[in-house]
């Protein structure tokens, strides 16, 4: 069991650290949320893998620590908001700019044409 | 209980839920300036209210402190939360005069911002410190590409990309913290972590490191600073105003949690030896940068690098003395920052499109008289110079942080070269003139719409003139930050007696 979660966050934090140093916006987008993903799984494995235990005392002969399932809750609402913010914003900048590379600008400090 | 304690986080909670539904500018503008400024009165009273005593603890709903959320109200905090007021207000003033008519939400953002900084600063638990940076960052976000333009949504874009995996490291870190500890409240945990197994010291070690490079590209240190001058040099002035205190946060957040949560454990990971040298880098790098800078918006923008690096630098020393420098620095520090923001910003008004805040030879600017000498006293407050307290502020830095030839060189150094980049960018926005008519806004230098900007002024007057009651102000309260003995004994003092949690481990598994 420890072996499958571990490696399914090492597969996922790989990925998603590949994709998101990729030079096109929807790429990062993605690299970033599967980072998110294997963020919130180390979370909720922070207190330790139990099978069959629920996170409530008393209903099973063994229990599982509550509280990183209720700290994975509130980062996997807050991954969600960011997302879509940045998707929102690889949105606004592909219209802006006609094109969705990260990193292709004309520079806006140089000097204009001198009167 | 002293309620006031949550009030600088709550009352911009409620002041961006009611703005959100306020349609009309005047009654946007009339909430906002007024939730603004009742905060920096309640952040004002907190801060000579409490003074330097023992750190007041704020438990959320009254839970005890290891089950709930608390907030700590040290000297350090109450400060840093006056700044924060002092700048809202004066950014506020400005954006009056028309930029948050740019988009309708601007003042709700900027409200939401306030809560993360504000409740970053009051935080005593982990994992609410991570909410609270997330807050301040989404409103970051939000107000970063506030105004539009290419430019600003491509620095938004990097911006939101590199502080979403910031986040994700801290996520990582504060769970190997808690796996270690068992609890997020930073003195519970600081606790826990001196009392943990030699077989723990690796986790501690890895989630610390992991926690400091969090905190360090928040405060833009050296090498993970790249996000910043293109951020702050894009934004909208009174977005870049605030943000001159979000950097700060970083150097906050070393400081507190290295010594309330590293301070007991002898795993400690040697924070110390790295934050030092790396600030001093950054200092370096902030100083090429100013002199590459192209427009006034982004040599401010290094300039603020190189503020938050020199706080660095005096938190790197753990100690009273260069920690109470440091906090010292920041002050006047911020504040002239702001107020080179805003004047850039008045610059490239005045000048008029195309020319803006570029720093080449243009037609004479409007109002340059005004401009001019506001520039020069703003630049002389930010580089250091006597008279204003920024100047004392570098000289306890340096006495802070003892007679090492590395650092008063690369102080000095850096701070002479700073000087030159705004007396050159000076002498070319205001002696470098085309014989053509003006483009600009004749109105832009006018002093009330430069609201805000005496504000700023009268604060750095003020530092200057009371210097040596704040010097020791901050001095004793980094002294209590760095020495975490009363802030661990205020929260603990907290808990319910004889409780505690244990959770039942099946047979030989892999768990304590």
């Amino acid at each position: 069991m420890e072996a499958l979660v571990a490696s399914a966050i090492g597969i996922l934090t790989a990925a998603g650290v590949y994709l998101s140093l990729r030079g096109r916006t929807f790429p990062v987008v993605l690299g970033l949320t599967f980072v998110s993903y294997a963020v919130n799984l180390f979370i909720f494995v922070a207190g330790g893998i139990r099978l069959d235990a629920p996170p409530i005392v008393g209903l099973a002969p063994s229990m599982t620590d509550p509280l990183p399932q209720a700290l994975v809750l509130t980062a996997i609402v807050i991954g969600f908001g960011m997302s879509a913010y940045l998707v929102v914003l690889a949105i606004r900048l592909r219209a802006a700019d006609g094109h969705d590379h990260v990193d292709r600008e004309p520079d806006p400090d140089e000097d204009v044409a001198a009167p | 209980m002293n309620h006031w304690i949550a009030a600088p986080f709550l009352l911009p909670a409620l002041t961006a839920c009611v703005l959100v539904f306020v349609r009309t500018v005047p009654a946007q503008r009339a909430i906002s300036l007024l939730s603004a400024l009742t905060l920096a009165a309640i952040a004002g009273g907190l801060c000579l209210g409490h003074g330097n005593a023992p750190a007041r603890v704020y438990a959320m709903g009254n839970w005890p402190s290891h089950l709930g959320i608390v907030f700590v109200l040290d000297g350090l905090a109450a400060l840093m939360l006056v700044l924060t007021g002092v700048v809202a207000v004066a950014a506020l003033l400005y954006a009056s005069r028309g930029w948050d008519t740019r988009s309708r939400h601007f003042h709700a953002l900027f409200h939401v911002q306030l809560m993360g900084l504000n409740g970053a600063f009051l935080t005593g638990d982990l994992f609410n410190l991570f909410v609270c940076f997330e807050l301040m960052l989404i409103a970051s976000y939000a107000l970063l590409s506030h105004g539009d333009g290419s430019a600003r949504l491509r620095a938004g874009l990097h911006y939101v990309t590199v502080n979403l995996v910031g986040s994700a490291v801290f996520l990582i870190a504060v769970s190997l913290l808690y796996r270690v500890g068992g609890t997020l409240n930073m003195a519970d945990l600081g606790a826990a972590l001196a009392n943990a197994p030699e077989a723990d010291r690796p986790w501690i070690r890895a989630g610390g490191l992991m926690l400091l490079c969090v905190f360090l590209l928040k405060g833009a240190a050296f090498p993970l600073h790249l996000w910043q001058p293109a951020a702050y040099g894009s934004a909208s002035a009174p977005a870049a105003m605030i943000f001159s205190v979000l950097t700060k946060v970083g150097a906050y957040a070393v400081f507190r949690v290295s010594s309330v949560v590293f301070g007991a454990t002898a795993a400690a990971p040697h924070i110390d030896a790295v934050v030092q040298p790396l600030a001093l880098l950054t200092l370096v790098v902030a100083a090429l940068g100013a002199f590459s800078a192209k427009t006034l918006s982004r040599l401010v923008a290094w300039l603020a690098l190189a503020s938050s690096a020199s706080v660095l630098v005096g938190v790197g020393t753990f100690s009273a003395a260069g920690a109470g420098a440091a906090f010292f620095y920041a002050l006047p520090s911020t504040l002239a920052l702001a107020a080179l923001f805003l004047l850039a910003d008045a610059i490239a008004d005045a000048r008029g499109a195309p020319w803006g805040d570029r720093l080449q030879r243009a037609p004479r600017m409007h109002g340059a008289t005004a401009l001019g000498l506001w520039y020069f006293a703003a630049a002389i407050a930010v580089s250091g110079l006597p008279p204003f307290a920024a100047f004392l502020g570098k000289a306890l830095l340096m006495q802070g942080i003892g007679p090492s030839p590395w650092g008063w060189g690369i102080i000095l150094g850096t701070s002479l070269l700073n000087v030159v980049a705004l007396a050159r960018a000076g002498s070319r926005l205001f002696w470098s003139i085309a014989d053509v008519p003006c483009p600009g806004e004749p109105a832009a230098a006018r002093f009330e719409r430069l609201g805000g900007l005496a504000l700023l002024g009268a604060g750095v007057v003020a530092l200057t003139v009371a210097a040596g009651s704040v010097q020791e102000f901050t001095r004793e309260a980094a002294r209590q930050v760095a020495m975490p003995s009363g802030y661990v004994a205020s929260v603990l003092g907290n808990r319910l007696k004889g409780w505690t949690i244990r959770i039942e481990v099946p047979e030989g598994g892999a768990d304590r």
